[in-house]
């Protein structure tokens, strides 16, 4: 069957921010089906909150709206766009409920849109847990023992009758937001309560637990004509009680016989077709008895998912792709397996040769009050996987990809009850601690018995640490050929082979090389070598046959950023995958390496050449050994690439753009500031302290408050704001280790200042700005966790100027070839410097969704020689219109956890607004990011003393926009005093009934809390934010973000849509 | 880590050298791939792998250990096995042995930790040729003599080789988890079904349809099989080259003009092929995985098929009365062809699965409903 004719016009819904179980592999999807439908000729219309995407540059689609995914907005789309069907499956659970909501409040009907890839129908029957269960049953699949609850009493009961431990889940949330195991009735009653928070349905599934059960998934396509393939099966290192996306996951299953594998083969064809995903893609989870192969199903996805990705990448089968194919009608077997060139359709079930690691990246670190012990509920922020031709050469590999600092099974501890502990109640680090397990003597079968992890995977590991214990006491020089190359193919980086023979890698290296022994690259290509495959997609083995086949052209190497974590996100994808296409249309050949599946930049046809590879030194040096790329581009993958550029170019790498020297000039501290100093800019005073009495020392000398933290940091690690002597000597003794390696660095805070962040760009001869963002939030809140506002909505012109002028000095100082961000604060009438970064920010792809011009492709040009003047990029692009972009936090993920704002990063993603207005962009970011600001009620103020004056301001604006203002006794007493009526409510600590009593009840609609950077003050006020969160109940930590909710809140209700390629034919004609 | 070497040299040279995994000495055949994952034990006792040694391309084999249930015959057939690695420990609740100490028992000649991607390569471009497993005692030079005496497969007629001695019934039922294989209870049909080295899931899934099932050897005469008055008769799967096969060939002809239903599978459709007048010939390196998709030209459906074969039928050599009902996807190969005169039809790859995906299951309904029609 052809593709339909009958649809001209599709649109597709993207899945917003990153948000703790929605990462980069929504815009993986949403980009692929945007090409797939546009190659057969489909106007595509798209709509996506999210401003960091490569699905929202404005070629990926016909139109595209970076509009507030919800079923009011994306209305007003419909209406305008008169799209014929809505693909909702590549968006996530977000875009599903889109659909559904769309579905329910009568727009499809209204606007005769069809849903194509999956019906209101299937998607309801997949997602609502009594119905999912009924229609197993109707296939003659188990499911665990369960009942639907909408009541806790009903609750109560089903529990009664499961059992402890158990599982509860909300239905409809992402990532098991909400959900978890209780033990005991007191954690049952937490959880369900939460459950029923997180639920739109209010609807919990009560379950009984197959904890320790082996889990496993099956990744499914469908087509019209009911041809199903699998793509892959995944097999969880972890096994049941921990979420699937926070599980280690190994492809393809790996203790399944044949006869069992079939039958979970053919039971998740049935499920797509009892469910009735008609066409596209899904993932079915199951569940097995390790002691009678007893199988039950777990749950399914009826659309494409971090696992599809996953999938995808560990195959090569792109199942976006196809599924956006399928949903328009063809059937599979008309569709081309692009990897072998198209020689086979299709329709086949991918085979691979090699074994693929996912592991995920945990950010507990940002979140100290977190519980970090793993659960039902996904709390992983990115993931890292890895190919090797055995299992132990992947996980080897994994382990070093997460760039955790690990080199391989680096030990944690031989404290045995830690160790027991670890393995038996899960958190982030299980893997390292089952290493450690054996190493303090324990056995596979003590392992077993409380980890429950399948001792085939723990018979690798143990004949991992086996073979570091055989190194110990040995010599490098010793290790000959054959043995070396034995450890190799086990998959020892030369790091952790260094750590055991007491040498540094570099020795182990040089041993390797004079022995001749690298790796080899083989290529992924669906089919274990059936067919022969052009497609460059290759990870690299201690094999003989080495299959990359370097070409001679003139290549340049892309370095990525590795998995995802807070403050290091789909950004710096956004701008690699920007310079491989940059530079291919430029005519370069395109070498892309990466580690994280869940990107667009280790899609096999974003470069030329796709290297699936961790980004460490090692493999970085081999792959340029067998490429010699022309030059190698390290300031686009954020700090991971960053951190290698030193040590590549003393190894001889042709590292392109801002050199090492300049990138190191403008972290040091002290080369900085000479800078600085050179060109006549202001610093806020600052010191750089060695030891704690340093500290307090120089404390004195540049006066409180004060910034600190350690010198090498990424998304403001260990960054606190000390207000006394007290604070900093807290600090000094709990919150990091200082020494003359790793010195603190103190920095004079500035009160009240204004924020702004500068994107430039340069060739080294000139420097254009690309833009002008201006922070909501004041200084002292990180940059990546403050909205921003391009243009700029209160900076006079003339220090904007200034902004421009300090910006294009400094790029010139630095020799800036490519791109820079600066942080500026505002002080009253003083500009200060707070950071240069000569490298791709994370606000880069906000400017060019906003100004139209594509800044990390013109950087990538300038850094491969093509001046701007040639590009006719030489002048600063100024919007006629505002654009916000908003912070999204994974606070509600953590219980416990403050919602506070700092200096510490929290947010894993960002949404954009966009309005003729600043009011009407910041109201559709907060929209974008998940708050409806309500329209009426009472609203909730509270503010620090210094903020005091400003409260009332805003309560005058909250009163006159009709809202009843509520306060605590010292912010009442300022706002009653200016005349404006205020309700009095008790502090938490002043007695009941108090403010949290009133949150909890429903009676507040808008929370707006400042408090001083102290710990007693933030201790005190902390249930109000986090009942505020658990109430849904929009809030504001700062004054300045309150402030802007008052500006905004006036244009609540009238905002319109604006395509992106509308605004930037606005921008073309001035 | 004491392991004992191995290696495997293939006619044209190629040398590889890594470790024993199964007994001791030397074996010789024509290496060809499998890119199946799972069912390494129903591959080494397909007894269509006779004189072939299997070169598995997933890396990990031996993970699930073995057991006595999943086997496709009596003893393994294989006559060696290449694979990447034997992993330290195999797990899974059927378990009763480690491959390797399965594979000492069968006296197979294994060899890992070679390049197995690089070995299919080779096998890929310059298709499917013979090769040598030596293990303990290595001479390279004889190895490469052994492996270049082996000759070709072309010609070879295997099928009376692996075949049974005498008639035998059969009556085991399909595998279920947690019952294993059950027994049959009240056939409906009686069906003979011709041993060119049947796999005994063909036989299970017969018999598991209500077939009463006796098992001929291969050179039975088509009046032996017509004296026990079956109901529709089986052509089943064998190694080697249909060509020679002429005893069955012949025996096929007469059954044809019976007008009885007749269902072929890989050697059985090719000897199918060949007794209506068709021809057939050695492919480069076969088909040989789980993951072949297979269309179904009447309904259009695609099928993921377990296939394992080295030769095929010839479309254009097909009389007028014969109609392919099936083609490869992989490169539009014939698949299965029917009668358009009498309830005959066969498949090349293997609906029986076994490994590999049941998706092709219906073809056995199709034959009980054969014998339906027939009354």
């Amino acid at each position: 069957m052809p593709k339909r004719t009958d649809l001209k016009s599709i649109l597709i819904i993207g899945a917003g921010p990153i948000v703790i179980g929605q990462a980069c592999e929504f815009d993986y999807s949403g980009a692929q089906a945007c090409k797939a439908l546009r190659e057969e000729g489909y106007k595509v219309i798209l709509v996506n909150s999210n401003p960091a995407t490569i699905m929202t540059d404005p070629d990926m689609a016909d139109v595209t709206y970076i509009e507030p995914i919800n079923w009011q907005v994306v209305e007003k789309i419909i209406a305008k766009e008169r799209p014929d069907a809505i693909l909702p499956t590549m968006g996530g659970q977000t875009a599903l409920n889109c659909a559904l909501d769309l579905a329910r409040n009568g727009v499809l009907e209204k606007y005769k849109v069809e849903l194509i890839g999956a019906t209101e129908d299937a998607i309801d029957k997949a997602e609502d847990r009594g119905r999912f269960k009924e229609a197993m049953a109707k296939i003659g699949l188990s499911c665990p023992l369960s009942f639907v609850c909408h009541t806790m009493e009903e609750s109560l009961a089903a529990q009664a009758k499961v059992g402890f431990p158990t599982l509860i889940r909300p239905s409809f949330t992402m990532g098991g937001s909400g959900g978890g195991i209780a033990y005991n009735k007191e954690e049952f009653l937490a959880i369900c309560e939460r459950g029923f928070e997180a639920s739109p349905t209010h609807e919990l599934l009560i379950e009984q637990s197959v904890l320790g059960w082996k889990e496993y998934e099956m990744e499914v396509v469908r087509d019209r004509n009911d041809n199903c393939i699998i793509i892959c099966s995944i097999e969880n290192f972890d096994p049941m009680g921990v979420h699937t996306g926070d599980s280690i996951t190994v492809a393809p299953a790996q203790t399944l016989t044949d006869k069992e594998y079939q039958i979970m083969r053919n039971a998740s064809l049935a499920v797509l077709r009892e469910i009735g995903v008609d066409t596209g893609g899904s993932n079915v989870q199951f569940a097995t008895n390790p002691d009678t192969g007893e199988m039950i199903v777990i749950e399914m996805n009826p659309r494409v998912s971090r696992s599809s990705a996953l999938a995808s990448k560990a195959t090569g089968f792109p199942i976006a792709k196809i599924a956006a194919k399928l949903a328009v009608g063809f059937t599979l077997d008309e569709l081309k397996n692009d990897i072998t060139g198209g020689a086979t359709p299709a329709s086949f079930e991918p085979s691979i040769d090699y074994v693929v690691t996912k592991i995920p990246r945990f950010a507990f670190e940002k979140f100290p009050q977190a519980d970090d012990r793993l659960t039902t509920q996904m709390k992983s922020v990115g993931e890292v996987m890895a190919m090797g031709r055995t299992l132990q050469e992947s996980m080897q590999k994994a382990l070093r990809g997460l760039e955790t600092g690990l080199a391989g099974f680096d030990p944690v501890t031989s404290d045995l009850e830690q160790i027991r502990h670890e393995i038996g109640t899960p958190g982030p680090e299980r893997i390292l601690y089952v290493a450690d397990a054996f190493r303090a003597g324990l056995t596979r079968d003590d392992i077993f018995a409380i980890s429950k992890i399948d001792p085939w995977f723990l018979a690798q590991i143990e004949d991992i640490v086996g073979e570091e214990k055989a190194l110990a006491g040995r010599k490098l020089d010793e290790l000959d050929y054959a043995e070396l190359r034995r450890l190799k193919r086990k998959g020892f980086s030369d790091r952790r082979l260094g750590a055991l023979l007491g040498v540094d890698q570099g020795a182990v290296r040089a041993r390797r090389w004079a022995l001749n022994l690298r790796p080899v690259y083989k290529r992924v290509d669906t089919c274990a070598a059936e067919f022969a495959t052009n497609t460059a997609y290759m990870y690299s083995s201690y094999e003989e046959e080495c299959e990359s086949r370097p070409t001679d052209r003139k290549k340049i190497m892309v370095l990525g950023g590795g998995p995802n974590r807070i403050g290091q996100g789909i950004e710096f994808d956004y701008c690699c995958v920007h310079a491989a296409l940059a530079l291919r249309e430029s005519g370069f050949e395109t070498i892309m390496v990466n580690c994280n599946p869940e990107t667009v930049s280790t899609d096999y046809d974003t470069s030329d050449r796709l290297y699936f590879e961790p980004l460490t030194l090692e493999d970085v040096l081999e792959i340029c050994h067998v490429e010699k790329p022309f030059g190698v581009i390290v300031q686009y993958g954020g700090q991971t690439p960053l951190k290698l550029a030193r040590a590549l170019e003393a190894n001889g790498v042709p590292i392109i753009g801002t050199t090492p020297d300049m990138i190191d000039c403008a972290e040091d501290r002290e080369r900085f500031q000479k800078m600085l100093q050179e060109l006549g800019l202001k610093q806020p005073p600052n010191r750089t302290a060695r030891t704690p009495a340093d500290a307090m020392r120089l404390a004195e000398e540049i006066g409180y408050p004060l910034v600190v933290r350690p010198s090498y940091v990424l998304g403001g690690r260990a960054m606190e704001i000390v207000h006394e002597p007290a604070d900093l000597e807290r600090y000094m003794r709990e919150a990091v280790k200082v020494s003359n390696d790793s010195p603190v660095l103190l920095d004079r805070f500035l009160n009240d200042a204004i924020e702004v962040d500068v994107d430039a760009v340069s060739d080294g001869e000139l420097v254009v700005i690309g833009g002008i963002m201006q922070h909501v939030e004041q200084a002292g809140v990180h940059s990546g966790d403050s909205a921003c506002s391009l243009p700029p909505y209160s900076l006079f012109p003339a220090v904007q100027d200034e902004i421009r002028r300090q910006t294009v000095a400094m790029a010139k100082a630095l020799n800036v070839v490519g791109l820079m961000n600066v942080q500026f604060a505002i002080q009253g009438d003083t500009i200060y410097v707070l950071e240069v970064n000569p490298r791709a920010s994370r606000t880069v792809p906000f400017v060019s969704k906003v100004t139209g011009a594509p800044l990390a492709k013109i950087a990538a040009r300038c850094m491969a020689g093509i001046s701007l003047a040639e590009q006719g990029f030489t002048k600063e692009v100024v919007p006629p219109y505002y654009a916000v972009k908003e912070a999204v936090f994974p606070f509600i993920k953590f219980p416990g956890v403050d919602t506070i704002l700092g200096p510490e990063m929290k947010s894993t993603g960002e949404v954009m607004g966009v309005g003729r207005s600043f009011a009407e962009a910041f109201i559709k970011a907060e929209l974008g990011a998940g708050d409806r600001l309500p329209k009426s009620g009472k609203v909730f103020l509270s503010v620090r003393n210094s903020d005091k004056a400003g409260s009332v301001e805003v309560a005058r604006e909250m009163v006159r926009l009709g809202f009843e203002v509520v306060a605590t006794r010292g912010t009442a007493r300022g706002i009653q005093e200016a005349g404006i009526p205020v309700q009095l409510i008790n502090k938490v600590n002043e007695g009941r009934p108090h403010i949290v009593d009133m949150i909890k009840n429903g009676e507040i609609s808008l929370v707006f809390n400042t408090v001083d950077e102290k710990r007693q003050a933030i201790q005190d006020s902390h249930s109000i934010r986090r009942s505020a969160l658990q109430m849904r109940v929009p809030q504001y930590t700062t004054l300045a973000g309150a402030k802007a909710v008052c500006v905004g809140m006036a244009h609540a209700e009238e905002f319109d849509v604006y395509s992106v390629q509308d605004l930037h034919a606005m921008v073309r004609n001035g | 880590m004491s392991s004992v070497p191995a290696i495997l040299v293939l006619a044209d040279g190629t040398l590889f050298k890594g470790s024993a995994i199964g007994a001791a000495g030397h074996t010789v055949g024509e290496v060809v791939f499998n890119t199946a994952i799972t069912g390494y034990q129903e591959i080494l006792t397909d007894p269509s792998y006779t004189k072939q040694i299997v070169t598995l391309t997933y890396p990990h084999i031996g993970n699930v250990g073995a057991n006595a249930e999943d086997t496709e015959s009596r003893s393994v057939y294989a006559a060696g096995l290449i694979v990447r690695d034997l992993p330290l420990l195999h797990s899974n609740f059927r378990a009763e042995a480690s491959l390797s100490d399965y594979l000492k028992a069968n006296n197979v000649v294994a060899i890992a930790d070679i390049d197995t991607r690089k070995l299919t390569r080779i096998l890929r471009e310059k298709g499917a040729q013979p090769g040598c497993i030596m293990a303990g005692e290595i001479d390279e030079a004889r190895a490469l003599e052994l492996a270049r005496g082996f000759g070709t497969m072309a010609g070879q007629d295997l099928a009376k080789v692996v075949s049974c001695d005498s008639i035998y019934q059969w009556d085991t039922r399909e595998w279920r988890l947690g019952e294993g294989y059950g027994a049959q209870a009240e056939p409906k049909y009686h069906v003979v079904a011709y041993d060119f080295g049947v796999k005994h899931n063909i036989l299970r899934m017969l018999a598991e349809r209500g077939c009463k099932l006796t098992v001929v050897p291969a050179q039975t005469p088509a009046k032996d099989v017509l004296a026990l008055k079956p109901d529709g008769v089986f052509l089943s799967n064998g190694p080697g080259d249909p060509e020679p096969c002429d005893y069955a060939i012949d025996a096929i002809k007469d059954i044809l003009d019976t007008k009885l239903p007749v269902f072929g599978i890989c050697l059985g459709h090719q000897l199918l092929g060949l007794a209506v007048g068709g021809k057939t010939s050695k492919m480069k390196f076969g088909h040989h995985g789980a993951n072949h998709p297979v269309q179904d030209l009447d309904t259009g459906r695609v099928m993921i098929t377990s296939q394992n074969h080295g030769f095929q039928v010839d479309e254009n050599s097909l009389p007028a009365n014969v109609r392919v009902t099936h083609r490869s996807l992989f490169d539009g190969t014939v698949q299965g062809i029917a009668l358009t005169d009498r309830p005959v039809f066969s498949f090349q790859g293997h609906p029986e699965a076994s490994p590999g995906p049941n998706d092709v299951a219906y073809l056995f309904d199709k034959f009980i409903k054969a014998m339906d029609e027939r009354g």
